[in-house]
């Protein structure tokens, strides 16, 4: 059972990782200064496999991709929101953190007990009992998803439009 | 058939493209800066793979240059390590990338661009699909030569009319930004469109193209016209591709009559809350800064010249040129000279205090004017600092006068 930790409307890459700790990749460096001016105590207290619940626009602002690094290196697997800036949610999912679009994300409180089910992105809040509706990643995001990151697609494949023999093809064209 | 950014990616790729679909691009030019290009190199690594194209990358050092820090100095060592070891020819020093790059002849119309810093958006006021990324897709982009993206539907900006008095581009992109709101133009291109855009200069349109990203934006657009090659020729650019936008079929068309508007001001700590600089002038700011990839460049500098130039700034003042040719220029035209006698401490070319890091760090409660395009609580220097946003036409006359001023006020 995941804890989350519920932020507000348009949280940016400045809140989760600020300019002045970000100048280093060492992951338990980023880890230890995440949310560390917005939510001072959240990188102490935080424990392995909680979610974060945001609400809209989260990680908007700089395209660093420290921000996800430093939620990685806190053990959050996971973001639900109603809504991701792009070049963050591009980031999560070329990292491994699941960012999971949820319109009811405003329901959860801050400390809820929540139920992760990632491969079917299935959302409980146990504290409620509601199960939670997500939407599916877009098709080539799903198939980055499933290679376990871009860098992996491409050591697989060769390139980015390498046709998979498996079930996901190349995911270009229309969604 | 279509906006400029299906008119581009299409003409890149060789058929037509639509709003919404998925496709891998080739790309014309990788970036990435002393802060991203460490992360960048850890993906190369991971991969083991050699940048497919060297004469297509760039590597810049503008965010926190000359080093301020030992761990700034050292990402920087790793980034250089990164150019020599992959064969890259380009790496600049001279200013911050997004202004830079162009000044270079490095970017040309047609070109689509991927760089690891949100602001690369900048780089569509030539006429050029450019989008910010994070560092693994950028190391992907070095890796392959190419990058995948979902075609973005197009929000239009109409321009009509002509700036007032003491009005400029920056006064439009806030008045823009309030209009479509913070995330209003998530995953879309923002195209300008109009008379009057094309009467724009191209510092003009880079302030409006960089501030994209401020809307959610994937890309801020004007088509290529005669004063984007003028502006190119002699830089040693590649041949341009000059597109237009062919029958678009636009998602939102906002219209905005320029003679409407007057200097605007966004409240700290969001940027789509531009106001009338008059409703609130007299509030107290501790400092003003006047520079960055959004107003960093000679126009800015003349504009605050002209207003500081036999006077004394009231509040502490620093000002960045956004390039080493900005510089050079600012300090032959007397730009610079004007503003040192004036009290302004002017430093070298780079991002400046616009990250928070060095050349103007925030107190605890400081309140600063800024020509910035970000307010972020706590992004330059202590998170109980506000950020207020303006032109450099309202920066300096608050400078002047100690107090947030409508630059009307003073000339």
């Amino acid at each position: 059972m995941a804890r989350a930790w519920r932020f507000g409307d348009f949280v940016n890459t400045d809140q989760i990782i600020p300019g002045r700790y970000n100048v280093t990749t060492d992951p338990g460096e980023l880890g230890r200064s995440c949310f560390i001016e917005l939510r001072p105590d959240f990188a102490s207290t935080v424990q392995p496999g909680d979610l974060i619940v945001a609400g809209e626009d989260f990680g908007c602002g700089s395209s660093r991709e420290h921000a996800v690094i430093a939620i990685l290196a806190t053990g959050v697997t996971a973001v639900l929101a109603p809504s991701f800036a792009r070049i963050f949610y591009r980031n999560a999912i070329n990292r491994g953190l699941a960012v999971l679009e949820c319109a009811e994300a405003s329901a959860v409180v801050d400390g809820a007990e929540v139920e992760l089910d990632l491969a079917r992105g299935r959302v409980v809040d146990r504290t409620t009992g509601r199960a939670l509706e997500t939407r599916p990643l877009p098709l080539f995001a799903q198939r980055i998803a499933r290679h376990g990151g871009v860098l992996e697609l491409v050591r697989v494949h060769g390139s980015l439009n390498g046709n998979c023999r498996s079930e996901c093809g190349t995911a270009l064209g229309p969604n | 058939m279509g906006t400029l950014a299906e008119e581009i990616l299409g003409a890149r790729l060789g058929r037509t493209v639509e709003a919404g679909e998925t496709v891998v691009v080739p790309v014309d030019v990788v970036m990435s800066h002393d802060t991203t290009t460490a992360l960048v190199a850890e993906g190369m690594d991971d991969l083991g793979r050699k940048v497919a194209h060297p004469e297509r990358g760039v590597v810049v050092f503008d965010h926190i240059t000359p080093a301020a820090t030992i761990a700034a100095a050292e990402q920087q060592q790793r980034a250089r390590d990164f150019v020599t070891r992959q064969g890259i020819p380009n790496l600049l020093t001279d200013g911050i990338s997004h202004q830079v790059l162009p000044e270079h002849g490095l970017i040309s119309p047609g070109d689509v661009v991927v760089g690891a810093d949100s602001h690369t958006v900048t780089l569509g006021a030539f006429g050029a699909f450019a989008t910010g990324m994070g560092s693994t897709d950028v190391a992907v982009a070095y890796a392959t030569g190419e990058s995948w993206l979902r075609v973005p539907s197009t929000l239009a900006v109409r321009l009509e009319g002509q700036f007032g008095r003491a009005v400029e581009a920056k006064d439009l992109i806030l008045e823009v930004v309030r209009r479509v709101g913070s995330d209003g133009a998530r995953y879309q291109a923002v195209e300008y469109i109009g008379t009057a855009a094309s009467e724009l200069s191209i510092g003009d349109r880079m302030t409006l193209c960089n501030m994209a990203v401020e809307m959610g934006g994937k890309a801020g657009l004007f088509a290529a016209d005669d004063r984007t090659l003028e502006w190119l020729l002699g830089r040693g650019a590649r041949p341009a591709r000059v597109l237009e936008a062919r029958h678009p079929s636009y998602q939102r068309v906002e219209t905005i009559d320029l003679d409407q508007l007057e200097p605007m001001v966004a409240i700290s700590p969001r940027v789509d809350t531009g106001r009338p600089v008059r409703e609130i002038s007299g509030m107290a700011v501790d400092q003003v800064f006047i520079g960055t990839c959004t107003n960093g460049r000679l126009a800015d500098f003349a504009t605050a010249a002209a207003v500081l130039r036999g006077h004394q700034v009231a509040v502490r003042t620093v000002a960045v040129p956004a390039s080493r040719e900005v510089y050079l220029a600012a300090l032959r035209a007397g730009y610079i000279e004007a503003l040192v006698q004036a009290g302004v401490a002017v430093e070298s070319a780079g991002c400046g205090p616009c990250l928070g890091r060095h050349k103007g760090v925030l107190g605890p409660g400081e309140r600063a004017v800024t020509t910035m395009s970000r307010n972020f609580r706590g992004r330059m220097g202590d998170p109980t600092s506000e950020i207020y946003l303006a032109s450099p036409a309202t920066a300096a006359a608050t400078a002047l006068l100690g107090r947030l001023a409508d630059p009307r006020e003073v000339g």
